[in-house]
């Protein structure tokens, strides 16, 4: 919403600085984003007076003046303009001014004369075309003042973030309203909405308005205590009938009906004739051009001000293009186009509401008129619009059809059915003032279903509930009246000091309040939340327990941080595959329409993102959601999952060596297990080989394969260093409903002596502590000799089975192929450590052990001890 | 001792021969660079090396012996000016002081991996909240259309669902544009009362800009008990805020959730200008932190809690925004970019002095 500061301030005439404003109604009504000064290019100007004048002694058209600009220096000034009088002020533009048409103003001679500056006409400061010469001012300020302080140009931008359930702030009324609430200045909305109004004829509306119609009595009063009460009513005749109850209406000939009373629960018209369609006056150029709009013409212009006035769309139709004296709100028929206003031919479908007239249709309902029957130069007659649209029937239509306007947005949130009436009676006024033209009337109102409200209680003891102090019935009354809604305490409870219960009632433009705590809102609002107390206090502990997935995550950053990986958080979207993947029903990039499967896939993008940056070393690990087509339901499978992914060198570098190795698949592997202790403490973790060309290892958690180490395939440069990757699956994400709707389960934990045990430790056998040893270990090599197919771990099996307690660790030390060992073998040496936990073990022990170990090697595997 | 020349016209082999035992001996004698220098001269000098000598008789040599004398001085020469390399080398580490091994030299480091610095913003987040007892609740990202909207209240088909542009994956299915369907999961699962905080992914169908990502991070607490009140929200938030970004001051302005009644916006006091209005909080000198209010009993009934008889409040807050001002980063797609210089830089521990060097080990 772009309201203007003037406009505001003629609705509530509060004595506050755009920047207060600005603050006022972000801390009470909606967030203000900006504050744009519209006339900045006249910051410099300042109001100046003409002390003395005489004529140019070598011109016979100019003069030379001294001019008090409030600098305490009178200045010389050569000026042309006829108009130029001793003793009046004037603006003025210092030397070194830069004009609104760029030109910077000199010190200068002018025919001998020196010139300090330039008295200003209207049409130099871009105010008007008038050149006839400099502008007079008639205020009383000080030399000096700014111009745009002293006189009412240069108005101020506003932008406020109207919020979709407030559309009764999408007008300067609306807005008006709330600061009149929060300041306890009164709304003038009388002024506030003709600005051409004089004094007089002001005067004679408020009279009028004295003994106006009931209507404008029920606005006056919906607006509150603080509200006058006026309304131009004895400017249009009143409706002949009243609409209400029928789906059909008529004024001046032109017959209204409408045929979905649920997409358009009331429709007014009214017919203005020998209207003379040209431009706008200044005053209505300036208001439509404040909000952000463009000034087309003068009937036009009235029901942009209207809208941006009071919240109500409007449209004016060329009373000539409407055939057959008919205006019908119906459904668009199959096949049916329009070409609206903004010239585009349009397909419509039968669930678009349009208007029509007897032969086809002439505007697209809340949304855009028509362009035939477009109000422009050649228009004499017209048919003005003033109706209530469903709010999601105007949504469908501009989003299907793809059109963002004013009234559209209007319409989309909500508009006040009720006081759809005023604002055709002044908007009629409006166009007869700017264009002319006579309204015979009487208007049409079909109003087939009025809209009844009813009233809602408030219990002033919710109030303190919900909010956390008391707050006095009088109180509420009196915050809620401040912005229309009026109560009475409900009988048989005025008695009960703070559990009172107020009958309320809503205003008619107020959609977002429909419930209790819709009023305990208004009344926290009003009230301004920071007149609540911020006092902690006491909370009782939580029912639900820790989320096992905190812990597992945070012992897997801890760990893979520590050895040297990088967090990262990439997008799951890639480029998959019609099966096995999930797709994206409406994808940003077709290129990304599915949703990873692996999170390696993602590790993957993002390494090729750094090779393309000539960065070798990536080394990234990620804990997030994988997914996959659902088997049950209509969710997809959705896993916690942790991946990393690791190239380039091994270490950094350092001057005490050369070039650091590259990661290879036993780093990888090595990962793969810190991983999965990091993941499951206290499981027993095992790494079995894929046998497969892409799949290295599968990880083995208790018994479960969990997850792989694989060579990961990367679009690579012929630089980098292979890639290898880890990915674990750590849970399945529970997406199934807990319960149906409106219905829990209720658990109710045992607080936080569950929560504090979880974190996979739980159920899990923690290692058991053994008495360090005291007495020494004897330590030896064996190389064994082994065909090939015996692997390492078959050997290890045999050492662990022969090697009896007191063979405590063996540890792999070298690999040899060559001509050493016989072709079809290998050698491969451990460092066995044997102990005994209570006495130092014998040298012939030691041997006899291995002797053992190396027999049963030989008979169980063919491993041979290596000469 | 016969000459080495007239040695050499005998028998070229066994003179280069002897030649160089006596040089390596002497290279091997030269204990300063000085005397090294003086063998260097003696025996490969330009001039009057001794070995340099031997070569000039070459072409007096008969054919015969010529080329296998030729290829022995030659392997001799740079014998001898490998071992003179050598010599000189480890002269100069033996006359290297003692203790005074250049400790300027850097550090051998292994790689330094990190956190990634939204990660840290939720755990600094969630820090605080726990110590007020709120744990850790999870949920699903794709979620159903009634969890994601219709539980929290929101009307179908109105303005308030612009601002959840949505990824849809299938009829009623979608990938959750909040994390707030584990509030509904939560409250339906246990009774109050209920004190989670729910860190986690969620996604709008918004392109990439320097401000907006299709997927981003969001954390958001719900507090729901009997008696909670808006003091409640209003005392914990400001109090998460002094505890989070030092002393400041909150403002509470009105705002509209649809599953919120009141609603409320959280600012602090602009960090920058300290209140006095900057370019960074477009002149107001509040700088917006996080949406709250009190949840909405429809929200409540939804889950299948009665609403007269808790009441509860909520907020939510995006760590992604919060470290864009914290590292000053100037576009969104830095954090998901995975750019390891990016990450490398933030994970850096900072120098203690401005100028501090960054240590060369830790480059990559």
């Amino acid at each position: 919403m772009n309201a203007s500061y003037h406009w505001l301030k003629d609705f509530v005439p509060v004595d506050l600085t755009p920047e207060r404003l600005r603050d006022l109604i972000t801390e009470r009504v909606a967030t203000v984003d900006a504050v744009e000064r519209l006339r900045a290019d006249l910051a410099d100007i300042v109001v100046a007076r003409v002390v003395e004048a005489w004529r140019h002694p070598n011109s016979d058209h100019l003069w030379v003046t001294k001019v008090d600009d409030g600098s305490g220096e009178l200045l010389d000034v050569v000026c042309g303009a006829p108009n130029v009088t001793q003793g009046t002020l004037y603006p003025f533009a210092r030397s070194g001014t830069v004009m609104p048409n760029g030109m910077k103003i000199e010190r200068r001679k002018i025919r001998g004369e020196t010139s300090n500056g330039m008295l200003c006409s209207a049409r130099e400061l871009g105010l008007g075309e008038e050149h006839d010469g400099i502008l007079p001012l008639e205020v009383s300020v000080p030399t000096g003042t700014p111009f745009l302080e002293a006189m009412r140009v240069g108005d101020v931008r506003i932008v406020v973030d109207v919020l979709p359930n407030r559309p009764d702030l999408l007008s300067h009324l609306g807005l008006a309203r709330e600061i009149a609430a929060a300041t306890g200045v009164a709304l003038d909305w009388l002024a506030g909405r003709a600005p051409e109004l004089s004094d007089a004829a002001a005067a004679q509306l408020r009279a009028a308005a004295e003994q106006g119609p009931a209507a404008v009595e029920a606005l006056a009063a919906s607006w509150g205590a603080q509200a006058p009460t006026a309304d131009p009513g004895d400017l249009v005749a009143e409706p002949a009938t009243d609409g209400r109850g029928g789906a059909m209406a008529e004024t001046d000939g032109v017959r209204i009906t409408i045929e979905d009373p649920e997409g358009c629960p009331r429709y007014l018209g009214a017919v203005i004739r020998g209207v003379a369609v040209g431009p706008s006056p200044a005053w209505l150029r300036e208001r439509v051009e404040a909000v952000g709009g463009r000034s087309i013409n003068n009937v036009v212009d009235v029901t942009n001000y209207m809208l941006h006035g009071f919240g109500q769309p409007m449209h004016a139709f060329d009373l000539a293009k409407l055939g057959g004296r008919a205006v019908i709100v119906r459904r668009a028929r199959t096949g049916e186009r329009l070409v609206t206003l903004d010239g585009v031919d349009r397909a419509l479908d039968p669930a678009m509401l349009v208007i029509a007239d007897a032969e086809r249709a002439q505007a697209l309902a809340g949304v855009m008129g028509g362009r035939e029957s477009e109000v422009g130069e050649g228009t004499t007659d017209v048919f003005l619009e003033v109706a209530a649209f469903d709010a999601r029937g105007v949504r469908r239509t501009r989003r299907a059809l793809g059109i963002a306007s004013d009234a559209a947005y209007v319409f989309e949130r909500g508009t006040d059915v009720d006081l759809a009436d005023a604002w055709l009676r002044h908007a009629v006024y409006l166009i007869r003032q700017v264009a002319g033209g006579a309204c015979p009337g009487p208007y049409a109102d079909a109003y087939p279903r009025p809209v009844v409200r009813q009233p809602v209680t408030l219990r002033v003891d919710r109030v303190r509930r919900l909010l956390g102090e008391a707050v006095p019935a009088s109180e509420v009354a009196r915050l809620l009246a401040s912005v229309g809604f009026s109560s009475t305490v409900a009988p048989g409870t005025e008695m009960l000091t703070g559990q009172e219960e107020l009958l309320v009632e809503i205003p008619t433009w107020r959609h977002d309040v429909a419930r209790e705590v819709d009023l305990v809102e208004e009344v926290a609002r009003l009230r301004g939340y920071d007149a609540f107390p911020n006092e902690l206090r006491a909370f009782r502990l939580g029912n639900v327990p820790d989320d096992p997935m905190r812990l597992t995550a945070a012992r897997l950053r801890t760990a893979l941080a520590g050895a040297g990986l990088y967090e990262v958080r990439p997008m799951p979207f890639v480029a998959g595959a019609p099966e096995g993947y999930v797709r994206v029903a409406n994808p940003l990039a077709e290129n990304e329409a599915f949703l990873r499967r692996e999170v390696l896939e993602s590790l993957a993008r993002r390494a090729e993102y750094n090779l393309a940056h000539a960065q070798r070393n990536v080394r990234l690990f990620e804990i997030g959601a994988a997914f996959a087509p659902g088997t049950a339901g209509p969710l997809p499978r959705e896993e916690m999952r942790v991946a990393l992914l690791v190239m380039g060198d091994r270490h950094p570098p350092h001057f005490t060596e050369d070039r650091p190795p590259a990661f290879d698949l036993w780093d990888a592997k090595g990962l793969a297990e810190l991983a999965a202790a990091a993941a499951f403490p206290g499981a027993r973790v095992e790494l079995r080989p894929a046998g497969d060309g892409g799949v290295l290892w599968l990880v083995v958690v208790d018994g479960r394969v969990i997850g792989r180490v694989t060579r990961v395939p990367l679009d690579a440069p012929v630089w980098a260093a292979p890639a290898y990757g880890v990915e674990l699956t750590l849970q399945t994400v529970d997406s199934s409903p807990v319960a149906p709707p409106g219905q829990s389960v209720g658990l109710t934990a045992p607080g936080l002596a569950v929560a504090r045990d979880v974190g996979g430790l739980a159920g899990r056998a923690r290692p058991a502590f053994r008495p360090l040893p005291t007495f020494p270990a004897a330590e030896e090599v064996v190389a064994l000799v082994a065909p090939d197919g015996v692997t390492a771990a078959d050997i290890e099996r045999v050492m662990r089975q022969a090697g009896g307690e007191i063979l405590e660790q063996f540890v792999l030390v070298s690999e040899y192929r060559g001509p050493q060992v016989p072709a079809g073998h290998r050698s491969l040496a451990w460092r066995l450590t044997y102990r005994h936990a209570e006495r130092t073990l014998s040298a012939k022990e030691v041997e006899g052990r291995k002797q053992r170990l190396v027999k049963t090697l030989e008979t169980e595997l063919g491993v041979r001890q290596r000469a | 001792m016969t000459s080495p020349t007239a040695e050499f016209s005998a028998d070229p082999a066994a003179a280069v021969e002897r030649l160089v035992e006596r040089a390596l001996e002497d290279i091997a004698r030269a204990d300063t660079a000085e005397r090294l220098e003086e063998a260097r001269v003696r025996y490969v000098g330009r001039k009057a090396g001794l070995l340099t000598e031997l070569m000039k008789l070459l072409p007096g040599l008969p054919d015969a012996q010529r080329r296998a004398a030729g290829a022995a001085v030659n392997r001799a020469k740079q014998g001898l000016e490998a071992a003179l390399d050598a010599r000189a080398v480890a002269i100069a580490q033996e006359s290297a002081p003692k203790d005074a091994a250049d400790l300027t030299m850097p550090a051998r480091h292994q790689w330094r991996g990190g956190v990634h610095p939204v990660t840290l913003v939720i755990d600094e987040i969630s820090e605080i909240f726990r110590e007020l007892g709120f744990t850790t609740a999870l949920g699903p990202e794709a979620e159903t259309e009634w969890y994601n909207f219709g539980a929290l209240n929101f009307p179908p088909d109105h303005p308030a669902m612009d601002a959840h542009d949505t990824l849809y994956l299938g009829e009623g299915t979608l990938l959750r544009t909040h994390t707030s369907p584990v509030q509904v999961r939560s409250l339906q699962r246990y009774a109050p009362p209920i004190r989670i905080l729910v860190p986690g992914n969620v996604y709008r169908r918004d392109f990439f800009d320097p401000s907006h990502a299709p997927m981003f991070a969001q954390i958001e607490g719900l507090s729901v008990d009997e008696g909670v009140s808006f003091v409640d929200l209003k005392a914990t938030l400001t109090h998460f805020a002094n505890r989070f970004f030092g002393a400041t001051k909150t403002r509470f302005r009105p705002s509209f959730f649809p599953f919120t009644e009141p609603s409320a916006e959280m600012d602090v006091l602009c960090g920058t200008c300290k209140g006095s209005g900057c370019g960074v909080c477009k002149q107001t000198g509040w700088v917006e932190i996080l949406g709250s209010g009190m949840v909405h009993p429809a929200v409540l009934e939804a889950a299948g809690v009665d609403s007269e008889r808790y009441t509860g409040w909520a907020f939510g807050m995006g760590p992604a925004r919060i470290a864009m001002t914290r590292y000053g980063l100037p576009d969104i797609r830095l954090l998901y970019d995975s750019d390891v210089r990016f990450l490398e830089q933030l994970a850096r521990p900072v120098p203690s002095g401005a100028e501090a060097p960054v240590p060369s080990g830790a480059k990559e």
